[in-house]
């Protein structure tokens, strides 16, 4: 709930900075994603007025853009599956990057990670990324298992460890996209096979631990119910734990809350901005990403939203406590186990969502 | 005027003019959606804006028949929406008969009394049930602090809280045609009963009960047609076992963006509930 208050709270303060200014750019982003002074400043700088918008879903933004006409500028789907099904789509625009300066200050390393989905990098800048993993509530898990390991995901995954932590709360985001390629990898399978053998063992998997778990929700209500104590083990995405974790903190009722990433290599993902082919300004979302790509800009992201981003030259910037965090910054050996999902087929993608359907109705 | 030719076709077209807002409505609002999810049914999905491409293909109808999951959250969503309509109408009866036995003078404010809930929007109103039922909630910590448990129970995400944002939800589409019904029962007929002898169990059973019979079926269709479709409340109460048919039409539109596949789901529902309207109907015209 308080992510959506603080997206209002962010909506009711922008037509106040801005008014009277012809020049427009419409941005769709991922609730609680932005540093809001960010978007005053593009504003104050740039003279473009920005109508900001925010959904908690990768299905809500497809859904929009697959009926056409979205009349947004700029959008932040996820590198998989939504970045690369909306460019199999040809919804996505070309980016000119003569356009974007600052198109100079991203990782390569990372956007060559991105060209496996995206060749050639042509549709889009990475704008933040992270892991996949497990939000623990380490207070919790400490009195009723204390003697459990919590260094991967076995904590979830073994149906003995399960149900021991079942009755404080397990919950599994509702993504398969996001959800089962570590599971495979869990399991010893490559996650990028795409056999319905593998689907087969993944559904054994995650049927071994259904009746232990408590909801299957979008990640946005995990990231409340971590940070309001509901949930002890959470499989969600690495920057929403750290940011329950702050927030848990922040309330000061002893809630603590941890994450750990597999030890066997974390799915990365990539938040990508990129262009609606139909967008109505262009040149105004051109302005945006260079202005976001700017390293001071990035930097103030990073530290709001605690998401690392894909600009080496904002670290220096960045709050040494974000910047050190191994949990935002993965090292080198972690990065170097993650690893990327790609597209199945249709037909596997078909039976990936059934699974997953079965998963939740729990037969 | 009133009479011979000019007459008759001027009752045609005024009558006409009075419809046409009705006709509209059914146009724009029914028959043209229901058009639109027929096309989009036959049609094969495709990665593209929109997600399909147009033609005349049967697998969408084909696998609703072939995969039991689809008849298994019909049922669900059915069963459901049954649950709630026959909760919504113990609850309404009692409240509908209280309220139309009080002095005239009260009836407005009851009624009043009943709509004030609904001044504050419907999510607000699930998000006050998450706030009660959570582990940190209110109930639990009424619970606790009572000593009657230690432990939280789980509340939120079961079967009972959906339930009981159901019935909250819909209790009023139940108590309003109970409420009109009951106001308008003839007084005499109650006291010739009574002169009879009938004991106020008789009456009740006897003379309200199949008075209000059309009002109750009435009350019952309101809350079971919305009911049966419902997506939100499931989805923010509900267990993930409750896979309804609401929730199953929103996978496939949103997470497979097999849009033709819920079209013709879509379908198969608005079939599926024409059956209890015609039994209404029925029920309506035999009393």
């Amino acid at each position: 709930m308080t992510r959506r208050l603080f997206a209002f709270l962010a909506l009711l303060l922008l037509p106040c900075l801005a008014a009277a200014q012809d020049r427009v750019v419409n941005v769709y982003n991922w609730s609680d994603y932005i540093d809001p002074y960010v978007v005053q400043r593009f504003t104050r700088e740039t003279g473009i007025r920005v109508r900001y918008d925010v959904y908690d879903s990768l299905e809500t933004l497809e859904g929009k853009l697959s009926a056409g006409r979205s009349g947004y500028d700029i959008i932040v789907p996820t590198s998989e599956p939504s970045f690369a099904r909306l460019l199999r789509a040809g919804a996505l625009s070309p980016i000119d990057r003569a356009r974007i300066p600052n198109w100079r200050n991203l990782d390569p390393t990372l956007m060559a990670r991105v060209a496996e989905i995206d060749p050639g990098n042509r549709h889009g800048a990475i704008y933040l990324w992270g892991t996949v993993g497990l939000g623990l509530r380490l207070d919790r898990i400490k009195a009723i298992a204390p003697d459990l390991a919590l260094d991967g995901f076995d904590v979830l995954l073994k149906p003995e460890n399960a149900a021991r932590l079942a009755r404080c709360g397990i919950m599994v985001m509702d993504s398969p996209t996001d959800v089962l390629p570590s599971v495979l990898r869990w399991a010893g399978r490559d996650p990028n096979a795409h056999s319905l053998e593998d689907l087969r063992v993944a559904e054994q998997a995650l049927m071994g631990i259904r009746r232990h778990v408590r909801a299957v929700l979008p990640s946005g209500s995990i990231l409340d119910a971590l940070a309001n104590g509901e949930a002890c083990v959470a499989l969600t995405y690495s920057g929403d734990v750290i940011q329950a974790q702050a927030r848990a903190k922040e309330a000061g009722r002893g809630v603590e809350i941890g994450y750990v990433a597999p030890r066997q290599g974390a799915q990365l993902w990539f938040d990508m901005l990129a262009i609606p082919a139909d967008a109505p300004n262009k040149d105004a979302a051109y302005d945006f990403i260079n202005f976001l790509l700017r390293p001071d800009v990035m930097a103030g992201i990073t530290n709001h939203v605690r998401y690392p981003n894909a600009v080496p030259a904002s670290l220096s910037a960045v709050d040494a406590a974000v910047r050190e965090d191994r949990n935002v910054y993965p090292d080198e050996a972690m990065l170097a186990a993650s690893f990327v999902a790609s597209t199945p087929p249709r037909d596997i993608e078909r039976a990936r969502s059934r699974l997953w359907s079965r998963f939740k109705a729990g037969r | 005027m009133g009479d011979g030719i000019g007459g008759a076709a001027f009752r045609v077209i005024r009558r006409g003019i009075l419809l046409a807002p009705l006709w509209a409505w059914l146009l724009m609002l029914v028959a043209a959606p229901v058009l639109i999810l027929g096309v989009m049914a036959f049609a094969t999905p495709s990665d593209g804006v929109p997600p399909f491409t147009l033609g005349l293909r049967f697998a969408a109808f084909a696998m609703l028949v072939e995969d039991f999951y689809y008849a298994e959250a019909l049922l669900a969503a059915l069963r459901l929406a049954a649950t709630t309509a026959g909760l919504c109408l113990l609850i309404a009866y009692p409240m509908a008969l209280g309220m139309a036995g009080v002095r005239p003078a009260w009836r407005l404010p009851l009624l009043a009394l009943l709509m004030l809930p609904f001044w504050t929007g419907f999510l607000l109103r699930l998000g006050a049930w998450i706030g009660l039922l959570r582990d940190e909630g209110l109930v639990n910590h009424l619970l606790r602090g009572l000593g009657i448990t230690d432990e939280p129970l789980a509340l939120l995400y079961t079967e009972g809280a959906m339930l009981a944002g159901m019935v909250h939800a819909y209790l009023p589409f139940a108590v309003l045609p109970l409420f009109t019904a009951l106001i308008r029962l003839d007084p005499a007929l109650l006291e010739a009963a009574a002169d009879l002898g009938a004991r106020p169990a008789r009456l009740f059973f006897s003379v309200t009960l199949p008075l209000a019979l059309p009002a109750a079926a009435a009350g019952f269709l309101l809350v079971f047609i919305p009911a049966a479709g419902e997506f939100v409340i499931p989805e923010l109460l509900g267990p993930p076992e409750a896979q309804v048919i609401g929730r199953v039409l929103w996978q496939e539109f949103f997470q497979n963006r097999d849009w033709p596949l819920a079209a013709a789901l879509a379908l198969a529902l608005l079939a599926l509930l024409i059956l209890p309207i015609r039994w209404f109907q029925r029920l309506g015209a035999g009393v």
